[in-house]
């Protein structure tokens, strides 16, 4: 047997998971000791390219409680024809179209290379995909070009078939009637009142869908279709025009006021709209903001300018009296989504904050995606939106829509919640704990949106008693059925089965101990902490966080954006929080942890510690922190720079040695979502801060002469340096033990 | 002889519409001169006599002759007296009968002798008259001339007190006589002297006869003839007598109208059919004694001798109290100081001194103001005056603005203000040295010191928060349900809009109009426009949610109609076929009244809407109405509710269109009822106007709306408009009736006004008035001009103040008392049962012309129906009014049909109600293709009209061309292009293009008919007898009302009789 990295590895590429433990304790009162629980990382649709999908429909267990999916564990008589449930035991006939199947000519499903298997399901209609644009027109003209430019472009990247609706917001909301002839047509609304979905439904004049499609005949075929929402090949031409024409939002703006702009029922809107259209089929409400909402149900800010928005110093007040509000209106908006397979994504490109604090549910709970940027005149925004419509080799969208996630166990193990872009879809049965971690008190959960790196932490309880062994060489179960509609309109099933051995704690600590995955676990852990952090108050989260576990790895996740508000905004705070919960387990670690790489004439480039020590003149540093990329001149090397060494024939190497870096950044930039941002600087340049507040201080203006100054660069900060932070820890966990 | 006949027979005097009928004939000059021609003799002579004459005839009536009378005996004249005389010879009196009207006439409109007294019994001459020939008057030979002057000046007392002839005067005499000349116009008495008219032509005189009631009435009082007590004449002429046998029993056609007066009056004559309220119940008995009709007072002769006294003259107004001619008259003003009475009008232009002289005669003090009248090209526009920075000068106190009325002193540094006396500092600036007279040196380069109208520039003080405005919008909103679409209507509208809105009105010399035009259509939900020039294609953008209006788009949606000609065109072709397959036939109305008030809002400007809707709103939506049209509720407590509009939603929508300077123009193409008394709420209260085509058909009324359309568009007008009536001391403006909005009860306010919306204000008294200084009125209006200026425009009008009831009298103004009773009966139904008000209208034209009676007549026997010169047609006037569709309570008139005539008549000018009132009814069949004039106008009523005759009558809003039975077939041909009647078929609405002469004057009197009146009327073709001809009828005013309501001449007896039971 390979060793347990090596181990992990295997598992994590074929079946996306990867488990905090891999050998389980075999008792709920080992498994409580453990202190970190039994718990997985699963990324549903894990790009698999050597998985062919398989064109029929998986058997499943008879038993109405169990409906498992026949997998390679189970076990199969093929004389009688029969299998057994591996989870519930029960033994099922085959259907008829296995009566050829014999232990050689077994069907892909049995086959233990393929624990992880695709189904597509022949029935139903082939639903097309909806792409709904609520666009903000309150921006300056150049952020509205450039996002119309960007819109006209995605339109190119559509699926001929996919529907497409426009909605624009300013002070008022305008839902836009597509493919008319001679004259655009728009339905507007009032933006500070909101509609349930049978008032806009009436005022849409959708209730009589039989009406409109009387209207013309060319409609007929495409019965899904309605006046708001059209094929993307019948009416590229007239949207792009529509597009071309937006212009920005024609209300005057007094001076000292912000631009009135009904942000939350513009959502309202979309939402109500795909809500009486389309429910039930993968939808995406595209939403793109210059600003925060300023009036309306969902506002977050007055538009009095002289009154700032939010801040985490106004919430620890109770200050934002806005902010409970409007989140009450997002999150009411990102249930009746997500009951529907909705995706809300949010395009936040403005310099002040929007609105996400309020708004991240709307992500966080339909799946959707939430970018953050400064304009929308960025290639941050501009490749980050391209990004999204990033196609697979068979030429459909890595996009995957209206997913459910159904977790079943054996029976000595049962599964407590999920964190990740997902809701409860509410459903009882016996593989679901009573203690709830995370989105809790279901085996199934719904993803509305999700991509081939969207990632859920899956927390589970070790149910067997102590009393009650279970037999050497028995393997706990877990299979994750993953539903979801393709990007091709197919509905897809996929079924990933796994099993763990157990281990009696007592007898065989070190072969627990040996399964431990170091990095599942930090990421797990640390997904419970943004959670609690997320839904209490934050020391606690800290603090609890201290008494769990401790390692290098909590230092920086102590210091991350993810628990700490310092310096960050809400908004800020609720994006970070929002891609640490649904970035695979890579990315997350580099959320946590910032890579960091030094160039240096002295040898090919290395990577550093984090650490202010490394923070050399003659060293060129890259960091990657998933948010940023930042490229960091040394103060030598920048002078070498600003002298222009670079351009001399002679110092070739040293161009070289720039470009490096930037040839390094340029990749990772190519394969990031969203995009970080870049970053180039150099001593004592303004943006290094952003390397200098992740570093370890472990040089700071109050211990720098004692150490002497034979490397690195002071930091100019009171946080504690990891060394002290150890010590400490060290002392606590003596104290503790004793 | 002529005299007793009179006095017995009694009497109705009637001098004037002898007098009336016949000028047009002579044609001579203007009143004054005639006046003073005749007018020396008849003062002399009238005085006197009628003075005595009188008094004997009204004891004998009852009445006390009051010595007052005899300063205006001039003035009386009695008709009784005179048909006696003439009696003879018809055909000698035609001939007379012109002459002698002319004079007549010169006394009573030119001269102050107001009041005439008719005697029926001049009818018999009339008839004769009549009867061989038309109404027109042939030119009088000069010889009768001469004859008439004598009369004229007898008429007066002879007519009114026959018994005392001889003695008297010899004048006398000859009034009697002239009045069998005059007779067409004058009120015959029907006994004797129908007589011979109806000798003369049997079938004719029936007709005529119809007035015999008339005499019945007056006869009451002295003798108890047989037939007719109100025949009692009989002893004096035996003729007419014996006329009165024969009428009484022939004329069965009349019966009903000789016998609804009679009844009232004699009691045994035929009874009242009802007609008016407060009269008992008639004898339908015996329709015998008939009134020769001719001899009652003709408006059309009126209005013809005002057109020869004053027609193409120059009226100038530097004279206070000065009675303006008729409004029908065409007449050039020159502004000397006073405001054109295009501007104002006053129903009388001399105030009495006190109140209680006001209360005693009860004549309504009033002024009738279109501030926005147009004027003929001939007339110089407004003068604008601008003081600069600080604006106009203004008294301190009063706020009055600069005019003729300040007198400065103290050489010139101060002036006192004629309106509170209040002494002012002359500002630096505005310093000018007086003359000798104590007059400004500039008095005559500054309109404000020597002109009744001028404009002031205003400054920012006068701007809504001290914001220049901007300029107006006109935004049509189009309803674009089942209905309209089906109609063809929206189509119509979109096509014609192209071109109407390059005629948008602009100021004089501007190249394009400044207005802003928008586009919004709209069903149970509104769809606006964006027709920016910079776009290539028109955008809309639909609103649901009607709870709550709003506009949503501001840029672009108000635009310039030259800017963004192509958009706008490529929109308007667009709209009929997007709408083209729509089923949706609800729709709303309030939200869209709002979406404009919100437009206009967002724009900071103000404006019109043109609103093209068709149905009830039922959609659900604020404004939601519901049918609550109650056949059951006419002639109850109740009926009221039907014209009450509902309240709420309209009420707020008015004000806030009024704070917006949002005019409402509504044009209504309903199927069916629409409860416009609520939906033309709005369009009431914010000078708009509501147009109306049932059951619209594209073909019959497309050409009809569309020139409505066009009038309406390319009026002048001016929005945002608030107005204030200044007077001098003694006396207020009280009371406002228009289509205005009143937050206050003295700043009027309009969204906007036009050239055709005037409105009426009554005048009461605080104190009293002095003879000396008389009365003076400012009106200030502060309006934006079409170009988005802030403009205050003046008028100003001195009156005249008299402690003399009989000065009252004598410049008394029919047509703008009959405007003023019109609006305030229409705004009293909403309050009070028709029959309250009916009676009310009755008891005060009696009141008002027994106090004539009473206190500035002469005394002239009892049976004497004795009117006021100035007054002499008022009650056709006023029984025309009270057989309008508000005021008659039928259920056989459509309740919007009379709540539409009910809101529009609140906003009309002296003209429009004096024609509404009394339509125009022109004969065309003999119509004189080489004469520019069109063919004079005769009275309305079914005799004038002839089997082979083809007439036209309009008043204003409707137009029908009457074609007799028995047209003759060329006539027919020449004019329809038809072989004969029979081939007339379908709605014709307009006359084909023939090229004959006829033809073309025919079409062109039509047309300048057209071009004249403010609203398009659309041309009915009816035949006679057909069932269309209905229609037709209810226009012949001086007929009994096809829904009720008295003749003319019924009327007559019925308010002669209460006179004379206010007289006792």
């Amino acid at each position: 047997m390979a060793t347990f990295p090596e181990y992990i590895a295997q598992n994590e590429e074929r079946d996306g998971v990867r488990f905090s433990w891999n050998v389980w304790p075999s008792s709920r009162l080992e498994a409580t000791r453990m202190v970190v629980p039994v718990a997985a990382l699963f990324t549903p649709l894990r790009e698999r390219p050597d998985l062919p999908p398989i064109q029929y429909e998986p058997v499943l267990c008879s038993r109405a409680t169990c409906r498992a999916v026949l997998n390679p564990l189970c076990q199969v008589d093929y004389r009688a024809k029969l299998w057994a449930c591996n989870f519930c035991y029960q033994r099922n006939q085959f259907p008829p179209s296995y009566a050829g199947i014999s232990e050689v000519n077994q069907p892909a499903e049995l086959l233990p290379q393929f624990s992880t298997i695709e189904y597509v399901v022949q029935r139903g209609p082939q639903m097309p995909l909806v792409f709904l644009y609520v666009v903000d027109t309150c921006m300056e003209d150049e952020d509205l070009q450039a996002l119309k430019e960007s819109l006209q472009m995605s339109l190119s990247l559509l699926p001929p078939t996919a529907l497409v609706g426009l909605i624009t917001f300013g002070r008022m909301v305008q839902v836009h009637e597509l493919g008319c002839e001679g004259i655009s047509k728009s339905y507007v609304f009032r933006g500070t009142k909101d509609l349930n979905a049978k008032q806009l439904q009436e005022m849409l004049g959708l209730t009589k869908p039989s009406a409109t499609q009387a209207r013309g005949p060319q409609t007929a075929p495409q019965p899904l279709s309605n006046r708001f929402l059209q094929p993307v090949q019948k009416i590229d031409m007239n949207l792009t025009d529509l597009l071309g024409e937006l212009q920005r939002d024609p209300w005057p703006v007094t001076q000292g006021k912000r631009p009135l702009r009904s942000l939350g029922v513009a959502m309202s809107i979309a939402v109500g709209l795909l809500e009486c259209t389309f429910p039930n089929t993968g939808a995406r409400i595209m939403t793109f903001i210059g600003g925060p909402a300023t009036q309306g149900p969902g506002m977050v800010v007055g538009d009095e300018l002289k009154i700032p928005i939010r801040s985490w110093h106004d919430l620890e007040k109770d200050n934002a009296k806005f902010m409970k509000k409007a989140t009450k209106h997002y999150e009411s908006l990102a249930n009746r989504a997500s009951t529907n397979g909705h995706i809300i994504d949010i395009y936040a490109c403005a310099l002040d904050q929007t609105g996400l604090l309020e708004m991240k549910c709307c992500a966080n709970y339909t799946g959707g995606y939430m970018v953050m940027a400064d304009s929308f005149n960025t290639s941050l925004f501009k490749q980050t939106f391209q990004r999204v419509f990033t196609k697979e080799v068979q030429g459909s969208f890595k996009m995957a829509f209206a997913a459910t996630l159904e977790v079943k166990t054996s029976r000595e193990i049962k599964v407590s919640g999920a964190i990740g872009p997902c809701v409860s879809l509410s459903a009882k049965g016996p593989c679901v704990s009573e203690n709830e971690i995370g989105t809790g008190g279901t085996c199934q959960w719904k993803i509305c949106g999700l991509d081939p790196t969207t990632t859920l932490a899956l927390y589970f309880e070790v149910v067997n008693q102590h009393n009650a062994p279970i037999p050497q060489g028995g393997r706990g179960a877990i299979q994750f059925v993953t539903q979801y509609q393709h990007s091709s309109g197919q509905r897809r099933i996929r079924v990933t089965t796994t099993a763990r051995n157990w281990a009696d704690a007592q007898t065989q600590i070190q072969s627990i101990a040996a399964s431990f995955d170091q990095e599942a676990a930090a990421i797990l852990m640390a997904r419970l902490a943004v959670y609690r952090a997320e839904t209490e108050e934050g020391p606690d989260v800290l603090r609890w966080l201290d008494r769990q576990l401790i390692r290098l790895f909590m230092f920086h996740l102590r210091r991350s954006p993810f628990l700490q508000v310092f310096n960050n905004s809400p908004d800020e705070s609720s994006y970070y929080r929002h891609q640490f919960n649904r970035q695979d387990l890579t990315q997350a670690l580099i959320m946590i942890q910032p890579v960091l790489y030094a160039y240096s004439f002295n040898g090919p480039p290395e990577p550093v510690l984090l650490d202010s020590s490394s923070i050399l003149p003659d060293r060129i540093l890259l960091m990657d922190t998933f948010f940023q990329i930042l490229i960091y001149h040394g103060e030598t090397v920048a002078q070498w720079r600003k002298a222009g060494y670079q351009e001399m024939p002679e110092y070739e190497n040293f161009r070289h040695l720039l470009q490096a870096p930037v040839d390094d950044a340029q990749e990772l930039l190519h394969t990031r979502f969203p995009m970080p941002r870049y970053i180039d600087t150099e001593h004592g340049g303004s943006q290094a801060r952003f390397l200098l507040s992740k570093v370890n201080p472990s040089q700071t203006h109050n211990n720098m002469y004692a150490w002497g100054q034979e490397s690195g660069a002071p930091i100019l900060t009171d946080d504690v340096s990891l060394q002290v932070f150890m010590d400490h820890l060290k002392k606590l966990a003596v104290s503790s033990a004793a | 002889m002529s005299q007793q006949g009179y006095v017995a027979a009694p009497p109705y005097s009637q001098a004037q519409p002898g007098m009336g009928g016949y000028q047009g004939g002579f044609g001579t000059g203007p009143a004054q001169p005639l006046y003073g021609h005749y007018g020396g003799p008849p003062q002399a002579f009238s005085a006197p006599p009628t003075g005595m004459m009188k008094s004997p005839v009204s004891s004998a009536v009852g009445m006390p002759p009051p010595p007052v009378s005899s300063q205006y005996n001039p003035n009386v004249q009695q008709n009784g007296a005179h048909p006696q005389r003439y009696p003879a010879p018809p055909a000698a009196s035609a001939a007379y009968g012109q002459p002698l009207q002319a004079p007549y006439n010169s006394m009573g409109s030119a001269a102050p002798p107001p009041a005439q007294q008719l005697t029926n019994q001049m009818g018999a001459m009339n008839l004769g008259n009549y009867a061989s020939g038309p109404m027109q008057s042939p030119p009088p030979p000069p010889t009768n001339s001469v004859a008439q002057q004598p009369f004229q000046i007898s008429p007066p007392p002879a007519m009114g007190q026959p018994q005392m002839p001889p003695g008297l005067q010899s004048p006398h005499m000859s009034p009697q006589m002239s009045p069998p000349q005059s007779p067409p116009a004058t009120m015959p008495m029907a006994g004797p002297p129908m007589a011979g008219s109806q000798m003369a032509g049997p079938p004719m005189a029936g007709s005529q006869m119809a007035g015999p009631p008339m005499a019945g009435s007056q006869m009451a009082g002295p003798p108890m003839a047989g037939m007719g007590r109100p025949f009692p004449g009989p002893p004096p002429g035996p003729g007419g007598f014996q006329q009165l046998g024969p009428g009484a029993a022939g004329p069965p056609g009349y019966p009903q109208q000789g016998g609804q007066f009679g009844g009232q009056m004699a009691g045994p004559q035929t009874g009242m059919p009802g007609a008016f309220p407060g009269a008992p119940g008639g004898l339908a008995g015996p329709p015998q004694k008939k009134l020769d009709p001719d001899s009652i007072p003709s408006t059309t002769q009126v209005i013809e001798d005002d057109q020869v006294k004053h027609g193409g003259q120059v009226y100038s107004t530097n004279v206070r109290g000065q009675v303006p001619p008729l409004v029908t008259t065409d007449f050039t003003v020159q502004d000397q100081g006073n405001a054109s009475p295009r501007f104002m009008r006053c129903t009388t232009y001399s105030l009495p001194c006190t109140a209680d002289l006001a209360k005693q005669c009860q004549v309504p003090l009033a002024t009738i103001i279109k501030p926005f009248a147009t004027l003929p090209k001939n007339e110089t526009p407004l003068y604008v005056v601008n003081h600069g920075e600080t604006g106009p000068i203004r008294c301190n106190r009063c706020k009055a603005y600069m005019c003729p009325y300040m007198q400065f002193i103290d050489g010139g540094r101060r002036f006192q203000c004629g309106f509170c006396n209040c002494v002012n500092e002359v500002p630096v600036f505005y310093f000018q040295h007086l003359d000798h007279m104590g007059r400004r040196v500039d008095l005559y380069e500054r309109p404000e010191l020597s002109l009744g109208s001028y404009e002031f520039i205003a400054t920012m003080e006068y701007c809504k928060n001290n914001k220049r405005p901007n300029p107006p919008a006109y935004i049509f909103m189009i309803d674009v349900s089942y209905n309209n679409i089906k109609s063809g209507l929206v189509r119509l509208i979109c096509d014609e809009l192209k071109t109407l809105l390059e005629n948008l009105p602009r100021e004089e010399g501007a190249e394009s109009s400044a207005i802003k035009v928008g586009f919004v259509t709209y069903n149970k939900i509104l769809h606006f426009y964006n027709v920016k020039s910079a776009l290539a294609q028109p955008q809309m953008m639909v609103v649901s949610d009607t709870a709550e209006m709003f506009v949503p788009l501001l840029d672009g949606f108000l635009v310039n109609y030259q800017e963004s000609r192509a958009v706008i065109s490529n929109l308007l072709d667009q709209i009929p076929d997007m709408f083209a397959d729509t089923n949706e036939s609800e729709t709303v109305f309030a939200p869209v009244i709002q979406a404009g008030v919100e437009a206009f809002k967002a724009a900071e400007c103000s404006g019109k809407l043109f609103i093209f809707h068709s149905s009830m709103p039922t959609a659900e939506a604020p404004g939601k109405l519901k049918n609550r049209d109650d056949k059951k509720l006419v002639n109850t407590e109740k009926e009221k509710t039907l014209f009450q509009p509902q309240k709420g939603v309209y009420e707020q929508l008015s004000k806030d269109c009024v704070a917006q300077g949002c005019c409402v123009d509504l044009f209504l193409f309903p199927s069916q009822y629409v409860d416009l008394a609520t939906m033309a709420d709005v369009p009431s209260h914010t000078g708009g106007s509501v147009y109306k085509y049932n059951n619209f058909q594209v073909e019959t009324d497309g050409e009809h709306f569309l020139r409505e359309l066009r009038k309406d568009v390319q009026k002048n007008i001016g929005f945002d408009a608030i107005m204030r009536v200044r007077t001098s001391t003694g006396f207020r403006a009280t009371d406002f009736f228009g289509a205005i909005h009143m937050n206050n009860t003295t700043d009027i306010e309009m969204a906007a006004v036009d050239c055709e919306k005037a409105l009426t204000v009554e005048l009461k008294h605080d104190d009293t008035l002095s003879e000396e200084t008389g009365a003076l009125m400012q009106c200030a209006l502060l309006y934006t001009t079409i170009n988005g200026e802030r403009r205050l425009r003046i008028h100003n009008l001195s009156l005249n103040c008299s402690l003399q009831l009989s000065e009252l009298y004598k410049s008394c103004e029919t047509d703008s008392l009959i405007n003023f009773f019109a609006k305030s009966a229409y705004r009293a139904i909403l309050n009070q049962p028709l029959k309250n008000v009916k009676e009310i209208l009755v008891n005060q034209t009696a009141h008002m012309l027994a106090c004539y009676r009473k206190n500035c007549a002469s005394p002239s026997a009892a049976s004497q129906l004795i009117l006021p010169d100035a007054m002499k047609v008022f009650p056709v006037y006023m029984n025309s009014l009270m057989k309008t569709a508000p005021l008659v309570g039928s259920t056989e008139l459509s309740t919007d049909d009379r709540a539409h005539q009910r809101l529009s008549v609140m906003g009309m000018g002296v003209e429009d109600t004096q024609l509404l009132l009394y339509p125009r009814l022109i004969p065309l069949h003999n119509t004189d293709v080489s004469s520019e004039a069109p063919p004079a106008p005769l009275r309305c009523s079914e005799e004038r009209l002839t089997d082979s005759g083809m007439f036209l009558l309009e008043n204003g809003h409707s137009m029908f061309l009457w074609l007799g039975q028995a047209s003759p077939p060329d006539l027919i041909q020449n004019i329809l292009n038809l072989p004969s009647l029979a081939h007339l078929q379908g709605h014709m609405c307009a006359l084909p293009e023939l090229d004959n002469p006829l033809s073309k004057k025919i079409r062109s009197i039509i047309t300048g008919l057209l071009e004249k009146r403010p609203n398009s009327m659309k041309l009915q073709i009816v035949r006679q007898k057909d069932k269309p001809e209905l229609l037709f009828r209810q226009f012949l005013v001086e007929d009994k009302g096809l829904h009720g309501g008295a003749s003319y001449m019924d009327f007559l007896c019925y308010v002669h009789r209460e006179i004379r039971q206010l007289l006792t």
